[in-house]
């Protein structure tokens, strides 16, 4: 991979883990959609061949030799291409679930907004999503109504894994980015330092391989994690705002 | 109530003998195992010196010395495991840090490598 030649540049970081029924297709589609764009696939210690189909499809692999979970995987594709020094990063799914015909529209709101953050949103538009499942929209909801004291504005879609980040939030989630389940507490993160997010709707698929990492189950383990993350991030004094 | 000391202090000493018997084979490095050695040790002298749990027990206001000697295991057990806690925390920031930096150092690795094939030979 190349190191970003001037100002303005950047990569779409795709973290994966066992998504070989999509890898492929989805950087094929990300090159077709935007171009020769850097594509940076973060294979999360997969046990099948996501890591060769993506260099087949033309995409850069950063191997982690140990799982670390998603949020470890974004933070490390985030650590790259911070020292690659590239201006801004959008994050997609590997799953195929995110259109990457909505990356432009990620990338000109954050040249033009000032936002650190552009989140790619299902309900930014008022509808609501017909891939998500009940229990994700209660979710979803439950969320939209902690964040909102705490962000000081509505965030119509906490959980969207296809956001885009400048230079400054990249600065800052290179060094401090959550592990698990990561959406969420991220916007908080950002709130700390007065950053801004926008959202831009965008649209969603069903998953075209893979399983999805929230069970019924953990739905619980989920809101509480993210639930007592939130906290402790609103509680964690700090002393330096970044502005 | 003797049978109760009489069972505490032999816990205490079996706890003792088993984190010299791991320190021995090094099962645990010596800087984590003073929290258990300190824990055991506090454990066999309340359950051996009555006096000591008697005025521990004032302390706290039980008054009885069954209750004494729980809280007191609670208390020093709850701070041996908060302690292992922060440690385990550090560590797995720590193996976080370099398990990315190791990805990124080997990914840089590899592109250097490459660069120098496509090169021309001097």
């Amino acid at each position: 991979m190349i190191r970003a030649s001037g100002p303005g540049q950047y990569l779409v970081l795709i973290p994966a883990f066992n998504e070989q029924e999509a890898i492929g297709s989805v950087i094929r589609e990300v090159k077709d959609r935007v171009g020769d764009v850097p594509v940076l696939v973060v294979d999360d210690c997969s046990t099948d061949s996501t890591a060769a189909l993506a260099r087949i499809a033309g995409a850069e692999v950063l191997s982690l030799p140990f799982h670390l979970g998603l949020g470890g995987a974004v933070q490390a594709g985030y650590r790259l291409a911070y020292e690659l020094d590239y201006d801004f990063v959008v994050r997609i799914d590997g799953d195929g679930q995110h259109d990457p015909a909505h990356i432009p529209e990620i990338l000109a709101a954050l040249k033009t907004s000032g936002c650190q953050m552009v989140i790619g949103s299902r309900f930014a538009n008022g509808n609501a999503h017909p891939h998500s499942s009940a229990i994700r929209a209660a979710g979803t909801r439950f969320f939209r109504l902690v964040l909102r004291p705490i962000l000081g504005k509505q965030v119509r879609d906490p959980t969207s894994g296809y956001v885009g980040v400048n230079r400054q939030a990249l600065d800052v989630f290179s060094r401090s980015f959550p592990l698990e389940y990561p959406e969420i507490e991220a916007l908080v993160v950002l709130q700390r330092r007065a950053f801004q997010f926008l959202e831009v709707p965008v649209r969603m698929r069903p998953r075209r391989g893979g399983r999805s990492t929230i069970t019924p189950l953990k739905s619980v383990y989920y809101i509480l994690h993210v639930l007592l993350g939130v906290l402790v991030n609103v509680l964690r004094f700090e002393r330096s705002r970044w502005r | 109530m003797d049978r109760l000391f009489a069972v505490t202090t032999a816990l205490s000493v079996m706890l003792i003998g088993l984190v010299l018997h791991s320190l021995r084979r090094s099962h645990i490095r010596v800087e984590y195992s003073v929290s258990w050695l300190l824990a055991g040790l506090l454990m066999f002298l309340v359950s051996v010196w009555k006096p000591i749990l008697a005025e521990m027990g004032q302390l706290l206001g039980t008054g009885d010395e069954r209750t004494t000697i729980f809280f007191i295991a609670f208390g020093v057990f709850t701070t041996v495991f908060y302690r292992f806690s922060i440690i385990i925390s550090k560590l797995k920031d720590s193996n976080i840090a370099l398990t990315q930096k190791l990805a990124i150092l080997e990914f840089q690795l590899r592109t250097l490598d490459e660069k120098q094939k496509q090169a021309p030979a001097t």
